[in-house]
């Protein structure tokens, strides 16, 4: 009886860690999705999510059908390759309903640096400037139009 | 940014950044505190007994500060108890959070409820207002501290002490082995590498409750058990010692086997890693106290001198076990996989990952140590409470 006495704090202890496990298994049960590890270590639900979901790039075969002067200016220079939304951001929203939804003005002396910020992990080919010492504060297509990047520099040599 | 050579496109930037390099060296601090403790509890070794509940209470406090650096590094420390829902097992780092909670939860708490049981019911009894309600919620209701009762303690503790040094060393060694199972990486792969984080651990843990035990009597204005010290300071040379010796066995066998990666990570310590490698890991970090604390063991030296040569000995070799992590976490990440390149790790001050947040990761744990030592007083019964109080549990027993 003393024994039993002596030891009840341990199941004391023993019954707090018991309850801990014990919310934590409801807790587990109430947040995990009941489709996770349907197909893998995520979940199931999210493919068919995803599957409903709108697209919100148009692609640049719906750009080229209005922009046909733009699209014909960038298939002459080394922005080719590059598809309208890398730059304007997806405009699926602006291509099917153009008169209202307006794509916004890029603020080029940030945006063409994402690319073209000297960095050396670029292969040393590849067009790259310091943005502080290289016109620093002035918008790029100042210089350089952005369709056709290498226009005004092969005009002006 | 400063690189030299060649490095492919996603290294010479680094993904670790200072943050990585506190989060081992706080878990190390961990394990080495409660190794401390545990010579006491398993190794019967009792001139260490003034430094056990300090020791535990150490560990505790950095251990709940050990997961931050992490999570302030990854972004939505939210999403760390995702780990716990729906575990990845094939993911050494996803499974480390269920070695810290089996450390924080079955180890740890545990020892140190079952050790303060009896302080906990004593002041449950003697204190007043919101103490006594958190008291009152420790002692889980039971207010047994009979010789029985505590016997039981002793017994149970013993046993959670038992177990608790292979989860110690569970803790620091899986993250040296997190490192050392990075195959792709030379400076990291090695199977040495969990025992030496182990070791360095020790080394670090010792260290701090040492410089700890040290500052709180200073402050309490008690005199330093010199016995208990001379111990502390013995087991820090000898972890020391072994720790050295494992990273020169380390260092030989790469010298010998010289693989591809050799020349690379050879220039590399004679360059960008000169200053934190050789001359504060090193010679500042680990010779120049492992001369202090043999010095001790070779000459006879007063009491005061001997304060002061394990307080300078215990401060180098944290900077030293803090020059290790930086060299291991930073310095593999220093240099291209292709060898042919180098790259620099610029630390920012007051950035998300800057100086600031890491020093003051670091500072944390200390007014969580402090707090803990108001909530459960490390220091003998007698010392710990006001005459007043002291009387009234002398007269209640």
């Amino acid at each position: 009886m003393n024994r039993w006495r002596n030891g009840e704090h341990l199941l004391r202890v023993a019954l707090v860690y018991g309850l801990g496990v014990v919310a934590f298994v409801l807790l587990r049960m109430a947040l995990v999705p009941r489709s996770f590890g349907e197909f893998g270590h995520y979940r199931g639900n999210a493919i068919a999510e995803t599957a409903r979901q709108r697209p919100v790039f148009a692609g640049h075969q719906a750009c080229n059908l209005c922009h046909s002067d733009v699209a014909a200016l960038k298939r002459t220079g080394i922005h080719a390759g590059v598809h309208c939304e890398a730059c304007h951001g997806p405009q699926a929203a602006h291509a099917s309903d153009p008169g209202s939804v307006r794509p916004a003005r890029l603020a080029t002396a940030r945006l063409c640096v994402r690319c073209h910020a000297a960095n050396p992990a670029r292969p040393a080919a590849f067009p790259q400037i310091d943005p502080r010492r290289h016109n620093p504060g002035l918008p790029c297509e100042t210089c350089h139009p952005p369709h056709n990047p290498l226009q005004f520099l092969s005009q002006h040599s | 940014m400063q690189v030299q050579g060649y490095m492919y496109p996603n290294e010479y930037e680094l993904a670790w950044s200072i943050l990585i390099v506190v989060y081992p060296y706080i878990t190390g601090l961990v394990a080495g505190a409660f190794i401390l403790a545990s010579l006491e509890r398993v190794f019967h070794v009792e001139a260490v007994k003034p430094t056990y509940r300090l020791a535990l209470l150490t560990a505790l406090a950095f251990l709940l500060v050990a997961p931050l650096p992490l999570q302030l590094h990854l972004g939505h420390p939210e999403r760390s108890f995702e780990m716990y829902l729906t575990p990845h097992r094939t993911s050494a780092m996803a499974m480390f959070g269920f070695v810290y909670l089996w450390y924080l939860m079955a180890v740890l708490v545990l020892e140190i409820w079952l050790d303060y049981r009896r302080d906990i019911v004593l002041l449950s009894q003697r204190t007043r207002g919101w103490r006594r309600a958190i008291y009152r919620a420790l002692t889980l209701g039971s207010s047994n501290i009979s010789a029985g009762a505590l016997a039981v303690d002793e017994r149970a503790g013993y046993i959670v002490t038992v177990v608790g040094i292979p989860s110690a060393l569970l803790l620091h060694g899986y993250v040296g082995f997190i490192f050392g199972s990075v195959k792709a990486n030379p400076w990291w792969s090695s199977p040495l590498m969990p025992v030496v984080f182990i070791f360095s651990a020790m080394v670090s843990g010792i260290a701090a409750v040492l410089l700890i035990y040290m500052f709180t009597t200073w402050v309490r204005k008690r005199a330093l058990d010199m016995r208990c010290l001379d111990t502390i300071a013995r087991y820090l040379l000898y972890t020391f010692l072994i720790d050295f010796s494992l990273e020169m066995l380390d260092l030989v066998h790469r010298i010998y086997e010289a693989n591809e990666s050799f020349r690379s990570l050879d220039f590399m310590v004679h360059t960008r890693l000169y200053l934190s490698q050789i001359v504060i890991q090193i010679y500042i970090g680990t010779l120049l106290p492992l001369a202090l604390l043999g010095l001790v063991q070779v000459i006879k030296l007063g009491a005061t001198a001997r304060k002061r040569i394990y307080a300078c000995a215990g401060s180098l070799a944290l900077v030293g076990i803090f020059a290790m992590r930086w060299n291991v976490v930073i310095g593999g990440q220093l240099f291209s996989k292709s060898f042919l390149g180098y790259t620099t790790y610029k630390l920012a001050f007051a950035t998300r990952e800057g100086l600031l947040p890491a020093i003051l990761l670091m500072l944390l744990p200390l007014p969580i140590l402090w707090g803990l030592t108001k909530l459960l007083p490390p220091w003998p019964e007698r010392e710990a409470e006001p005459a007043g109080e002291n009387r009234a549990a002398t007269l209640s027993l």
